[in-house]
């Protein structure tokens, strides 16, 4: 617990609610009779509405970005290293926005809510949601909240992939995206790793199909599973090293009996508290979100024409030790993007903690992003400059 | 925000004299993207920098010029072919590893190129050299030769015999001091007395 919130923290934050009970069609087809979005804002929304940011989450996150909740929360959002008062997303200037997607299981609409169609809750049933279908209620969030048009789109890996889709689904709407950590398209090895974290969760006997809740059970072993293979391609081999090496944290390593060496406890650690607070069919959802996200399908498989239509200005960062979504991924988004005479700006920041990097505070990282932003943070306090550099 | 430069240091200055409005500018080495800013300012140019220095590349940033962190000697494949109208490329030909490789993919990428660099036939370079033995060091090659990133210093001499075997064709040349102004000796004896060149560069059959 702090003993006093950080003076460049957002401080306490209070979640909020927004309801939609006119029904929402979904890309497969499937339509959700109403929905709730749970989102926060940090900072001040101007006058004439041109500061506000939409921080997307990835496939673990939700709501709650940066601040506390309680003064004696042991840890603050997930992306408060970024967010706050003179950080990169700098609320001084800036009015960010973050919801909980579709499907997720922090208090949005999602397998864990009740079907007002069976009065009993979703599980299995609730619908296949896509990047396309968040961007969608994003959008509509946005329309509630009076943005019509974003300074900027801003996410880490699943979550740059909403940023990108922002761009070509509603090019009017967005003014700069960022894409961190991502990659246009999973490769076969990633819907891979995707594939044994689902194995392992349906494997497990208290899944029941997905109607675990029914039967008073929860899928944890399967679930602390996939979160621990998961946290492996979060990590490059130096950063594991770096931190637990060989060190043993129980038994005996000469006789050979009973030894657990630290990562290991680690990993176990972090897949039992995920699995205690995370729902196993929005896990399989946000999986599936991913391995089917691939804006260039339509276009040809043609990544360049799917962004020849988008107006937004890009930065694209990647960390040199990511390889679940090494920086080859990001520079095909922006090679496309150079193709399709888009303004983008590309770093490849020089970090050993791999994929995980996008939520550590990396010195080169925040004053790149900080550079970024406080030209978007200008543009926004001077509206009709803006696009004046495209 | 750091707005565009009012003013350019002059080799740039010289540089943005030859780039045509609107054009489509690559800029190889791009350092805090001076030139992109003032082109972008000026004359409307649309531009793209390559660099590999962190802190520059966060320069380009801070000034709304658009950086690609990427190695001139493996990221030029990326460009398509006719991509640009120019490419250009500073004082950097002597730090890659193959310059008649990135010679050819500028004018790939682009029908003109513009390239300057420093004269290692510089009589002082030359003097130096032939009285104390040992390898030049000066205001425009500061490093020691083992620990120097150029490593493919030329002459003006050496430059051009390199395009007449690329079918390069020289448009314009500028030679200039160490404070890029021109003089009379560098005009009249330019592989002696010049200390920096601009090149302006197009496709031999094109030109």
């Amino acid at each position: 617990m702090p003993a006093a919130l950080p003076d460049d923290s957002v401080g306490i934050v209070v979640p909020q609610l927004a309801r939609f009970d006119d029904p929402f069609e979904l890309v497969c087809g499937a339509s959700l009779p109403s929905h709730e979005l749970v989102y926060e804002t940090y900072g001040t929304l101007n006058e004439a509405g041109t500061n506000a940011v939409l921080v997307c989450h990835a496939l673990s996150g939700h709501h709650h970005a940066a601040g506390y909740h309680a003064p004696d929360d042991r840890k603050p959002g997930w992306w408060d290293v970024c967010i706050g008062p003179g950080k990169p997303i700098d609320t001084n200037r800036l009015f960010v926005v973050a919801c909980n997607n579709l499907g997720g299981c922090h208090g949005s609409t999602g397998p864990a809510s009740m079907n007002p169609a069976t009065g009993r809750v979703y599980g299995p049933d609730f619908p296949v949601v896509t990047v396309r279908d968040w961007v969608r209620s994003q959008a509509r969030l946005a329309d509630r909240l009076g943005i019509r048009r974003w300074a900027a789109v801003i996410g880490g890996s699943l979550g740059g992939m909403q940023a990108m889709q922002w761009a070509i689904d509603f090019p009017e709407r967005v003014g700069h995206v960022v894409t961190i950590a991502s990659a246009p398209r999973l490769s076969a090895q990633n819907i891979a790793f995707n594939e044994i974290a689902r194995q392992a969760i349906q494997a497990d006997p208290g899944f029941h199909g997905g109607r675990y809740l029914d039967h008073g059970t929860l899928p944890r072993e399967g679930l602390m599973l996939a979160r621990m293979l998961g946290h492996v391609t979060y990590q490059s081999d130096d950063g594991l090293r770096e931190k637990f090496g060989r060190a043993v944290r129980s038994g005996n390593l000469d006789m050979a009996r009973d030894v657990q060496f630290q990562v290991e406890s680690y990993l176990h650690y972090q897949g039992r508290s995920f699995s205690e607070r995370f729902d196993a069919n929005t896990y399989l959802l946000m999986t599936r979100a991913l391995d089917y996200f691939d804006p260039a399908r339509e276009f040809g498989d043609d990544l360049t024409a799917a962004f020849a239509t988008t107006r937004a200005s890009w930065l694209v960062l990647s960390f040199s030790t990511d390889w679940r979504f090494a920086s080859d991924r990001s520079r095909e988004i922006v090679r496309a993007l150079i193709r399709a005479r888009r303004n983008v700006s590309y770093a490849d920041v020089d970090a050993p903690q791999g994929h995980d990097a996008f939520l550590l505070p990396v010195p080169r990282y925040l004053a790149i992003l900080d550079a970024y932003l406080s030209r978007v943070a200008d543009e926004a306090e001077a509206p009709a400059r803006t696009g004046a550099a495209a | 925000m750091n707005p565009p430069p009012r003013t350019l240091r002059a080799d740039l200055r010289l540089i943005a004299d030859m780039v045509r409005e609107q054009a489509r500018v690559l800029d190889l080495g791009c350092g805090d993207g001076a030139l992109l800013s003032w082109l972008q300012a000026h004359r409307g140019v649309i531009g793209y920098g390559l660099e590999i220095d962190p802190e520059k590349i966060t320069a380009c940033v801070g000034r709304g010029v658009n950086v690609i962190e990427r190695d001139i000697d493996t990221g030029l494949a990326d460009f398509e072919t006719d991509a640009f109208d120019l490419v250009v490329m500073t004082e950097t030909l002597q730090a890659v590893r193959n310059p008649g490789e990135v010679l050819d993919a500028m004018l790939r990428i682009a029908p003109d190129a513009i390239v300057t660099f420093p004269n290692f036939g510089h009589w002082r370079c030359r003097l130096h050299l032939a009285t104390r033995g040992t390898m030049p060091v000066a205001r425009h090659l500061p490093h020691a030769w083992y620990d120097t990133p150029n490593i493919h210093l030329c002459t003006f001499a050496d430059f051009e015999a390199l395009c007449r075997e690329r079918r390069v064709a020289i448009t314009q040349r500028i030679v200039v001091d160490a404070a890029y102004r021109p003089t009379r000796l560098g005009d009249a004896v330019p592989n002696l007395f010049g200390t920096i060149a601009i090149y302006g560069l197009r496709r031999e059959a094109d030109a």
